[in-house]
C-alpha cells in the first residue's frame, strides 16, 4: 500500500540528506587538495596522505585509538550483553531500579561529567593515567550502548527456544551458548562496532582519563584543530571516515543478503509447497 | 532433600554472577565516581598535585572530616555570574536547538517512514551512517563552511548574491554552534522519530480519509499524536547531552558562546582548579536529574 | 501392567481399574503469580498409554499445570509425581518429559537434522545411534527430504512435523503438546490430529495435550478434563463430557447447548418435573445424581441436535413441547442451524441434518414451529 512520494516527502528527503553528507564529502574532496589553503582548490594531489604516513605522533595515536577501541569494545560487548540478559530476565530483584538506572543514564550523560567524575575516581584509587584508564572509561561508556542494542535484540527472542532447549536435557550454561547466543549474535556485533567506533570517536572522556603516552586519535585531531585547519586533518578524516563506512556497509550488505536469501527461500516453500 | 537444595543453588549462583558482574563494574566506574565528584566539591583547593586536599583520607574523625567540609566552592559558583548565564545559555541552547531539531528532523522521519518498503533499510542506514563517523571531524567540516573566507562565502559570492568583499560571519557566533548541534544530532532526533512513525498502521489514516478527515487534519489528529513517544524519546536524546555539550560550542563558537561544558573543561584543563569544576559538574547533574529520570522512564516504556 | 492384551478393538479405560497406578500425578498442586492464582489445589491422575486433554479458555492454568510438569514453573504447593517420584527440584533438562511447544520453537539457526538431533546430542549418544535415530524420526513424519533444510525454508505444517519429531525422539515417558495444531489452518489440522493418535499408539506414548479447542480435544483424547478457573470442571471421556456435562460451565464450554432454568416441580424416582422459570412450561427429565429436591433451582440442558423441530403441532397433552416462531437459519451444508424465538423473548436453538439434497417444504423464516424431545434427551444440572 506504499503509494509514491510526494514532493514534499520527496523535498525533505532530499534536503535532509542533503545536510547530512555535504560537509563530509567537501571534507573529502579538500584532502585531495594539492594547496595548503583549505579553501582554496590548488589541484588533485594526494601529498596530505604521504606526509600523514610520515608523521609518527599520528600513526602512534591511531595505533593507541585502535588498541583502546578493541579491548574496551570487547570487554563492553560482555559486560553490555550481561547487563542486557539481566534486564530482560529478571524482572524483580533488589536494586534492579538503580541497575537500570546504570545502564541507561550513561546514554545520555553529559560526557564532561562522566569523564570529569572517572578521572577524579583514578586519582582517588592512585591508578595512573593511560592507556588503561582510557580503556576502562570506555568499556565503562559503551558498555551501555551494547546493552540497549543486545535488548533490543533480546526482546524479539522467543522465549520457548530456550526452554525447548532445556526442556530436551540442556542445561543452561550451555543452552545459552547453543542456542541464545547465536541468535542474538547479530545483536551483539551490531553492539561490539557501536562501542567500537564510539571509542574511536570520543574527544571528551579521553582527554580526562589519559595521560601521558596514550594520546588518542581523537585527541590529537582536536590539538590539531586548535592550531587551525590543515589539509591533513581532512586527510586523517578522510581514512577513518572511509575505514568505518566500509565496515558498516560491508556489515549491512552481509544481513542484507541473509536477510533477502531467507525471503527467497520462505517464497519458494509457498510456491514449490 | 540433599539433591533438591544442591540442584536449585547451581542456578541461584549463575544468576548471581550474572547480575553481579555488569552490576559491580557500573557502581565502581559509574556510580562511586559521582559520590567523589561530590566529595571534591565540597573539598578545597590546594595547590598540592593532585589539586585538592583529600577530604576522607587516614582515619581522622567523622567530627574532623565534617569540619572540613565546606561550601566554599558552591558559594563561588553563586558568586561569579559568570557560572550562572553559562547554565542558563545551556539550557536555552540546548531548548532551542532541541525545537530546530525536531522541525528539521520530523519531514526527514516522516518522509522516511512513507517511501517504498524497498528503500526504507537503506534511508535508515544513510542516516545512521554519518553518526557512525567521528563526531569531531563532522563538527570539523563545518569549520571549513563557515570560516569568513570559506566555502559558503565562496559560494554566495560566485552565485553574485555577495558582492566580491562580502563574507559570511558565522563563524565563531551562536549561530554557527546551531549549526553544528543539528547536525550532529540529527541522526538522534530522526531515529526515533522514525521508529514511532514507521510503526504506525496506515489504515488509520485510510480509516480517517474515509470517515472524511481531509489529510492535513488527519495528520495532527492521528499521525502526530501517535509519534508523540518518538518526539519525547528524540528530544531528551538531544536535549539533556546538548546541555553539557563541549565539542561544538568549543570548535564553532569561539570565546562568544557560553557554554557550562566549556566552562567545566576551561575550569579544570586551564585553571587545573578540580573542586570548582566538580562543584560546576554536580549543578549541572542537579539540573539534568529531572530531564534524566524521565527519560529513562520512557526507556523503560518501550 | 495387570491389563490383558485384547484384540485391538478392547477397550482402554486404565483410570477405571484401581489396581493400576498412575504414571503422573498431580496431588493438591496450586500455583500462584503474586496475588493470581493460576492453579488451585488441583489434583489428577494420568496413566500410561493414556493421551490427555486439558481443555478450558486461555488464562484457565492448563498451560501453567502443562509447565510444571515439565519443570518450567514450581508448584506453590503440593506435589507432582512421575512413575512415583517427586519431581520438585528436578530441572526441566533433567525431566523423562518431552514438550512440543506452540510456536514449535524450533532453532532457526539449526537444520531439520540438528534440530531432531538435538535432544540425542544432550544425552551424549555416540553419532551413529543419533543418525539411525533421526532419520527413523523423520521417515515416521515423512521428512525425509527435508532433513537439510533451515525452519525457515519449512511450510507451518512441516514444521509442526519437525518439531513432533524432535519432541519424540527421545522416546520420553510423556510427551507435552502446548496447542500443538494452534497454528494449522482447518483441514490441515484435522488430517494432523488423526496422524497424531495414530502416532501415540505407534510409539505407546503417554500424551498429553493442552487446547483450548474442544473438538480437537474430543477428538484425539482418552479423557479430558474441562479446567476453569485452575480448577478441574470435570474428568471424562468425550462422549462423557459432552453428553453428561457435570455443570453449567462444562455445558456450555464444550458444543452448542440450549440452558432452561427451572424450578424442580415433582421426583418421580429418577423422573423430574421441571417447571420453567421464564415459560409456562412443564419438562419432563431424567435426573443426574439423587441431590434434587422439590423447589430447589436447577437448569435443564439440551443440545440443539436433540431438539425436533416440526411444523406440526404435536399431539395434545404430550410433554416437552416448546412452540416458537423461526427467527434466524443457518445453512451449514451439512447441518442446518434454527434459532427459534419463544414467546418471553427466549432463543432456542435446533439443528437438523440435511439429509437429501431437496426439501420440499423447507421450514422458512417466521414460521411457527414446535419444538419436542424426548425426556432421556436433556440433562438436569444442579451446579
Amino acid at each position: 500500500m506504499n503509494k509514491s512520494l510526494t514532493w514534499f516527502n520527496l523535498t525533505a528527503l532530499i534536503l535532509g540528506f542533503a545536510f547530512l553528507y555535504i560537509p563530509i564529502l567537501i571534507l573529502v574532496i579538500y584532502s585531495f587538495n594539492a594547496s595548503k589553503l583549505v579553501t582554496v582548490w590548488g589541484g588533485f594531489s594526494t601529498r596530505w596522505y604521504v606526509e600523514l604516513i610520515h608523521d609518527e605522533a599520528i600513526i602512534d595515536a591511531a595505533w593507541v585509538t585502535i588498541r583502546v577501541g578493541i579491548l574496551s569494545a570487547t570487554f563492553a560487548t560482555v559486560l553490555g550483553t550481561m547487563a542486557a540478559l539481566v534486564l530482560d530476565r529478571y524482572k524483580k530483584f533488589h536494586g534492579r531500579a538503580l541497575f537500570s538506572g546504570m545502564v541507561y543514564a550513561p546514554l545520555v550523560m553529559p560526557e564532561v561529567i562522566t569523564g570529569l567524575s572517572l578521572l577524579l575516581l583514578f586519582v582517588a584509587v592512585g591508578m595512573d593515567r593511560g592507556f588503561w584508564t582510557v580503556t576502562i572509561a570506555h568499556t565503562t561508556l559503551t558498555m551501555c550502548f551494547v546493552a540497549v542494542v543486545v535488548q533490543s535484540r533480546l526482546v524479539t527472542l522467543d522465549r520457548s527456544l530456550e526452554e525447548a532447549a532445556l526442556d530436551l536435557g540442556c542445561p543452561p550454561f550451555r543452552t545459552f551458548f547453543l542456542i541464545t547466543l547465536p541468535l542474538i549474535m547479530p545483536g551483539v556485533v551490531a553492539g561490539w562496532m557501536l562501542a567500537f567506533t564510539l571509542s574511536l570517536d570520543d574527544l571528551v572522556i579521553a582527554s580526562f582519563s589519559s595521560g601521558p603516552g596514550a594520546t588518542t586519535l581523537p585527541i590529537k585531531i582536536y590539538s590539531m584543530v586548535r592550531l587551525g585547519v590543515t589539509p591533513e586533518i581532512n586527510a586523517v578524516s578522510t581514512i577513518l571516515i572511509s575505514v568505518i563506512a566500509f565496515g558498516v556497509i560491508v556489515a549491512s550488505v552481509l544481513t542484507h543478503r541473509a536477510q533477502v536469501e531467507k525471503e527467497k527461500a520462505e517464497r519458494a516453500v509457498f510456491l514449490g509447497g | 532433600m540433599v539433591q533438591r537444595t544442591l540442584s536449585s543453588v547451581r542456578p541461584f549462583l549463575a544468576k548471581w554472577a550474572l547480575v553481579a558482574v555488569p552490576y559491580l563494574w557500573s557502581l565502581l566506574f559509574f556510580l562511586a565516581p559521582f559520590f567523589i565528584i561530590f566529595k571534591i566539591s565540597l573539598s578545597q583547593t590546594a595547590i598540592a598535585q593532585p589539586p585538592y586536599t583529600p577530604v576522607f583520607d587516614g582515619m581522622a574523625t567523622l567530627w574532623d572530616k565534617l569540619s572540613q567540609l565546606s561550601l566554599d566552592n558552591y558559594a563561588f559558583l553563586g558568586s561569579d555570574p559568570l557560572y550562572y548565564s553559562a547554565y542558563l545559555s545551556s539550557l536555552s541552547i540546548a531548548a532551542v536547538s532541541t525545537l530546530l531539531l525536531l522541525v528539521i528532523g520530523y519531514p526527514i522521519a516522516y518522509g522516511m517512514a512513507r517511501a517504498p518498503k524497498s528503500v526504507r533499510n537503506a534511508l535508515v542506514m544513510a542516516v545512521i551512517l554519518p553518526f557512525w563517523t567521528s563526531f569531531l571531524i563532522r563538527v570539523y567540516a563545518w569549520i571549513g563552511i563557515l570560516k569568513p573566507e570559506g566555502l559558503l562565502t565562496l559560494l554566495l559570492q560566485a552565485l553574485h548574491i555577495y558582492g566580491p568583499d562580502q563574507q559570511v560571519h558565522l563563524y565563531n557566533t551562536a549561530w554557527a554552534v546551531y549549526i553544528g548541534i543539528v547536525y550532529s544530532y540529527l541522526p538522534f532526533m530522526v531515529l526515533p522519530l522514525y521508529a514511532a512513525l514507521e510503526k504506525m498502521d496506515h489504515t488509520l489514516l485510510e480509516a480517517a480519509a474515509d470517515l472524511g478527515c481531509p489529510p492535513l487534519r488527519s495528520f495532527w489528529k492521528i499521525t502526530f499524536p501517535l509519534s508523540l513517544p518518538g518526539v519525547v524519546a528524540g528530544s531528551f536524546l538531544c536535549f539533556i547531552p546538548i546541555v553539557g555539550e563541549f565539542v561544538i560550542p568549543d570548535i564553532l563558537g569561539g570565546t562568544s558562546t557560553l557554554m557550562i561544558g566549556k566552562t567545566l573543561w576551561a575550569e579544570f584543563f586551564n585553571n587545573r582548579d578540580w573542586p570548582v569544576s566538580s562543584a560546576v559538574a554536580v549543578v549541572l547533574l542537579i539540573i539534568l536529574v529531572v530531564p534524566i529520570v524521565i527519560f529513562q522512564n520512557q526507556q523503560k516504556k518501550a | 501392567m495387570t491389563m490383558a492384551v485384547g484384540p485391538i478393538k478392547r477397550k482402554f479405560a486404565p483410570w477405571e481399574d484401581s489396581t493400576l497406578k498412575p504414571l503422573i500425578r498431580f496431588e493438591n498442586v496450586t500455583k500462584r503469580f503474586g496475588d493470581f492464582t493460576a492453579v488451585d489445589n488441583l489434583s489428577l491422575d494420568i496413566y500410561e498409554r493414556e493421551f490427555f486433554a486439558l481443555l478450558g479458555p486461555s488464562g484457565c492454568g492448563k498451560t501453567t499445570l502443562m509447565r510444571m510438569l515439565a519443570g518450567f514453573e514450581q508448584p506453590t504447593e503440593g506435589r507432582i509425581l512421575l512413575d512415583g517420584k517427586d519431581l520438585a527440584g528436578i530441572p526441566p533438562y533433567k525431566r523423562p518429559v518431552n514438550m512440543m511447544f506452540q510456536s514449535y520453537a524450533l532453532f532457526p539457526h539449526m537444520t531439520v537434522e540438528a534440530n531432531i538431533a538435538f535432544g540425542l546430542r544432550q544425552d551424549g549418544l555416540d553419532s551413529s545411534a543419533i543418525n539411525t535415530r533421526v532419520s527413523e524420526m523423520l521417515s515416521l513424519v515423512k521428512l525425509e527430504k527435508y532433513a537439510k533444510r533451515k525452519p525457515h525454508q519449512l511450510s507451518g505444517g512441516q514444521k509442526q512435523r519437525v518439531a513432533l519429531a524432535r519432541s519424540v525422539a527421545k522416546r520420553p515417558k510423556v510427551l507435552l503438546l502446548d496447542e500443538p495444531l494452534g497454528a494449522l489452518d482447518k483441514k490441515l489440522r484435522e488430517e494432523t490430529q488423526f496422524e497424531l493418535m495414530d502416532l501415540q499408539v505407534e510409539l505407546g506414548m503417554t500424551f498429553l495435550i493442552v487446547t483450548h479447542d474442544q473438538e480437537e480435544a474430543m477428538t484425539v483424547s482418552d479423557r479430558i478434563a474441562v479446567m476453569d478457573h485452575g480448577v478441574i470442571a470435570q474428568i471424562g471421556t468425550a462422549s462423557e463430557i459432552y453428553e453428561q456435562p457435570a455443570s453449567r460451565y462444562v455445558a456450555d464450554f464444550v458444543g452448542e447447548i440450549n440452558l432452561i432454568d427451572c424450578k424442580v416441580k415433582a421426583v418421580n424416582g429418577r423422573q423430574l418435573t421441571l417447571a420453567s422459570t421464564a415459560e409456562a412450561v412443564e419438562i419432563v427429565a431424567d435426573s443426574n445424581d439423587g441431590d434434587v429436591r422439590v423447589g430447589s433451582d436447577a437448569c435443564f440442558a439440551i443440545r440443539p441436535e436433540k431438539v425436533r423441530i416440526s411444523l406440526e403441532p404435536p399431539p395434545p397433552g404430550a410433554s416437552n413441547v416448546l412452540c416458537g416462531e423461526v427467527w434466524d437459519i443457518g445453512y451449514l451444508g451439512d447441518i442446518s442451524i434454527f434459532r427459534v424465538r419463544l414467546e418471553n423473548g427466549t432463543i432456542v436453538k435446533a439443528t437438523m441434518a440435511n439429509l437429501t439434497r431437496i426439501v420440499e417444504r423447507p421450514i422458512t423464516w417466521e414460521d411457527k414451529v414446535f419444538l419436542t424431545w424426548p425426556h432421556e434427551a436433556g440433562v438436569v444440572l444442579t451446579k
